[in-house]
């Protein structure tokens, strides 16, 4: 049964063959359909709900409202204007396990899975990714 | 001859985690055998119970990074046989698929660390290089390659698509054909067999003994499997075979999990080509009804068994993991004894150590002997922060 | 001037720089070789020299428990030195080695055993149990493969009836069928150098995954820097010798083409050096004595006698 030198051939195969390694920092690595990494968010689709930030295992995300003094408005001619609520997003990358239940879980859509993958930084403050609404910009 | 003691741990280059083996040795011989675990302990359970069911999922996802979906899995039977709800048959097949990709991910993983652990670095490069089409395979389908996060309460996230299964399908076939290759190479290699052949000699009695688990009982002889023994999901309808060898060593867990990975392309071929049509998943009510469940699951390293209590409440009342590894570890001191220091760390590896998934709770024994009950650890706790200046003996425990 | 030539040969060529240079490229060779054996890249070739200068700059920890301190830090240097003075009495490129007398073959099989003592010395005085197990295994790993090792390197030269390196090469370059005759004994001297030079199958003295470090566990900085380029030293020493007593030598050549010659001929077993590593399994020092005990050593007595019988019956007046 034991025949010597076995790996012999496979070897010697793979000697003329294109190495497996991927060449990472060069090349860089398509992901998958569904892959899941940094989050992002859209303010202006957000209502507020926070399933994501209770269904979060861990306590990554965090959603506060940016106009808590907006109330529904009635113009001259009677007409209502329902109060819109703006929300601002602040996503812990350092905390984040990239599970995007945030984004399964979203009712609007207004959280997303991207592609990008390299979030590594020297500053953990870096890490804080901040999602403004345009609003809030503006002022 | 004197005898020295020789620390196999808590690290060192054989150990991908930290463990300790003390090994008493005379000459190259191991005459006795000290564990010592524990170094790892995370604190899952206890993590569990302070979050709602959801996000404890994705909790014990992380207890192991090999086997995730085992864990995952485990852990969400118990919650939908709480809910009292039957999932979608999609769902269920959709989870075999994953924890069958799992598996082979699991073993040519194995087979690598086996192969690296005799110096066979040649079998360790290539099975590891092939691994990357499981892992592949798994991206595809789940979207990462480590965390599937593939589960939800009541079936699964992502649906898979023709043309993925028609890919899956494709690594699988290749797949079948490296491991056949690397069986031939691993039972004929005149090196291999003698560094495997009667090292960590585990008769069949003994592994029934010491409760062996996973492919450890089944090379001792042990025809356990909980796919075969309990189907869960939908193992029932699938045409596979229990692996077993009567070798009782290291060769035999070798032949073992070498093809039990052709029966798990088997049981892919089946499963990709018949995927039933359906719903992948149904609601469950955020709060469950009061119970309790236990569920096994056969991991890739053996059987894996989750407990679940729940008070009506938010979160999980009780999580408790038993993880194979925590039952293999028994026979470990009575494989490593009388057998050669070479051979320690292939007799560790043989078992598939994930000590990170083992070290559920700490024992610690102050300076006598014996287990401590709970009063006593309390008092041992009051003491040890009291010596660090923290006094905890006015806090009342029900 | 006269007093100058001695010099360049024990530093420039063929001694220090020359093998360290030459080491530090066959190290590289050797690595790239088995990584794209096994479908890896492998390293940039000038890896080991950036490992080299790493290790040369690091602090040096010497534990409590060494014995002997002066020895400790001297050993390395006493392993380059057994190295270098074992390739001046080697033919390299030329057809006549440095320092050149009968039975320098036998010279330059003792001086290498030097490396392999300080190795043991080494592991002995470092006081861990991963070097003491390491130690142990050097030596009994020594007289294992030294006895196959010698009785094989013997063969070529009793065909050849001269006890002299650079004559043994000599009577292959003008007689170059007669190679065939010490084809045995080349195999044999090969799977043995494996364990001279502590390579898988034979790596059992440092095998990693059993006792970490093996000997040179407890050496840091530049001590372990000196080991390590021993070692790639004793690579190229060992390469030359083959290719002096098995292979021919220069073939008569010498000046640039013996150089290019020498270069590809070494090449060529260190190729062959990095196959045998890459097909097997590290054995067991048990498996490793009885291996080199069974069949080693009867197949290198087995070339003996088929050198003595062509020399003596078949042909007695070369």
């Amino acid at each position: 049964m034991a025949k010597p030198l076995k790996a012999f051939g496979e070897v010697l195969k793979n000697l003329f063959k294109k190495p497996a390694t991927s060449q990472y920092p060069v090349k860089k690595h398509t992901p998958a359909q569904h892959y899941r990494a940094r989050i992002k968010f859209t303010p202006e689709e957000c209502i507020g709900c926070g399933i994501c930030m209770r269904n979060c295992p861990a306590a990554a995300i965090k959603i506060t409202q940016i106009n808590p003094q907006d109330k529904p408005q009635t113009l001259p001619d009677g007409k209502v204007i329902p109060a819109k609520r703006k929300f601002k997003c602040v996503i812990d990358l350092s905390k984040c396990i990239y599970c995007a239940q945030c984004v399964e879980g979203c009712p609007k859509k207004a959280l997303k899975s991207t592609d990008e993958f390299e979030l590594a930084a020297f500053d953990k403050n870096k890490l804080q990714d901040e999602f403004k609404h345009p609003d809030e910009t503006q002022k | 001859m004197p005898k020295i003691t020789v620390p196999l741990g808590p690290q060192h280059p054989a150990l991908k985690e930290p463990g300790s083996f003390l090994l008493c040795l005379e000459g190259e011989q191991i005459v006795d055998a000290t564990l010592r675990l524990g170094y790892n302990h995370r604190g899952v359970e206890k993590a569990a119970e302070s979050r709602n069911y959801i996000q404890a999922m994705y909790l014990i996802e992380r207890v192991c990074g090999i086997c995730s979906h085992a864990h995952a899995t485990a852990y969400v039977t118990n919650v939908e046989e709480l809910a009292g709800v039957d999932i979608p048959k999609r769902a269920k097949a959709i989870r075999v698929i994953i924890g069958e990709l799992e598996r082979l991910h699991s073993h040519l993983l194995w087979l690598g660390v086996a192969a690296h652990e005799i110096g066979f670095d040649t079998l360790f490069m290539y099975s590891w290089r092939d691994r990357e089409m499981v892992m592949d395979a798994l991206e595809t389908i789940s979207g990462n390659r480590v965390h599937y996060s593939m589960n939800t309460l009541g079936g699964v996230r992502r649906d898979i698509t023709a043309e993925q299964v028609k890919s899956v399908l494709s690594k699988v076939e290749a797949l079948e054909r490296r491991i056949k290759y690397y069986i031939e190479l691993a039972t004929e290699e005149p090196t291999v067999i003698a560094r495997t052949k009667g090292v960590g000699v585990l008769p069949k009695d003994e592994a029934i003994k010491r409760c062996a688990a996973g492919p450890l009982a089944r090379a001792s002889g042990v025809a356990r499997d909980t796919r075969k023994d309990d189907p869960y999901l939908i193992y029932n309808e699938l045409d596979f075979k229990l692996i077993t060898s009567d070798a009782c060593d290291v060769f035999g867990r070798l032949y073992v999990r070498a093809f039990e990975m052709l029966e798990s392309c088997k049981i892919l071929k089946q499963v990709l080509n018949w995927l039933p049509e359906g719903a992948i998943s149904i609601k469950i009510p955020v709060k469950l009804p009061p119970g309790q469940a236990v569920n096994r699951y056969e991991a890739p390293r053996g059987e894996d068994v989750h407990y679940l209590k729940s008070d009506g409440g938010l979160n999980p009342a009780r999580v408790k993991v038993r993880a194979p590894t925590l039952a293999n570890f028994a026979s470990v001191d009575y494989m490593l004894k009388g057998d050669q220091l070479a051979d320690a760390p292939l007799i560790i590896a043989a078992i598939d150590p994930c000590i990170s998934c083992t070290d559920r709770a700490t024992i610690i024994t102050p300076s006598g002997t014996g287990i401590m009950i709970w009063q006593d650890m309390r008092a041992h706790g009051i003491e040890f922060y009291k010596r660090k200046g923290i006094d905890f003996s006015k806090v009342k425990v029900m | 001037m006269d007093i100058l030539w001695p010099l360049f040969y024990i530093a420039v060529y063929p001694g220090m720089f020359f093998l360290i240079a030459y080491g530090l490229f066959c190290q590289w060779f050797d690595r790239k070789l088995y990584a794209h054996m096994q479908n890896r890249r492998g390293p940039g070739c000038l890896q080991p020299l950036a490992d080299l200068v790493k290790l040369l700059s690091k602090e040096i920890v010497i534990p409590k428990n060494v014995t002997e301190v002066r020895m400790f830090k001297i050993l390395p240097y006493i392993a380059i030195a057994a190295v270098t003075t074992a390739a001046l009495m080697i033919p390299f490129e030329s057809t006549q080695s440095v320092v050149n007398f009968q039975g320098d073959l036998i010279a330059v099989l003792y001086i290498l055993t030097i490396p392999t003592i300080t190795f043991f010395l080494i592991g002995w005085s470092s006081q861990s149990p991963y070097s003491a197990i390491g130690s142990m295994r050097v030596l009994t790993q020594l007289f294992a493969y030294e006895v196959p090792l010698m009785l094989a390197m013997l063969a070529p030269a009793i065909l050849a009836d001269s006890w002299n390196t650079s004559d043994i090469a000599l009577f292959y370059s003008s007689h170059p069928l007669l190679m065939l005759v010490n084809v045995i004994g080349l195999g044999v001297s090969l799977v043995a150098l494996q364990g001279k030079l502590e390579r898988v199958p034979f790596d059992i003295p440092h095998a990693e995954t059993e006792i970490v470090g093996g000997v040179f566990t407890e050496y840091s900085g530049r001590l372990y820097g000196f080991i390590k380029l021993a070692i790639d030293m004793e690579m190229v020493v060992v390469a030359a010798l083959i290719n002096a007593v098995f292979l021919g030598g220069s073939f008569g050549l010498s000046g640039v083409w013996g150089f290019v010659l020498f270069i590809v001929k070494t090449l060529c077993i260190v190729f062959i050096l990095a196959l045998i590593k890459a097909l097997m399994a590290r054995v067991r020092i048990e498996q490793m004595l009885a291996f080199c005990w069974k069949y080693l050593a009867p197949l290198s007595i087995l070339q003996i006698i088929i050198s003595i019988i062509m020399r003596s019956v078949v042909w007695p007046n070369l």
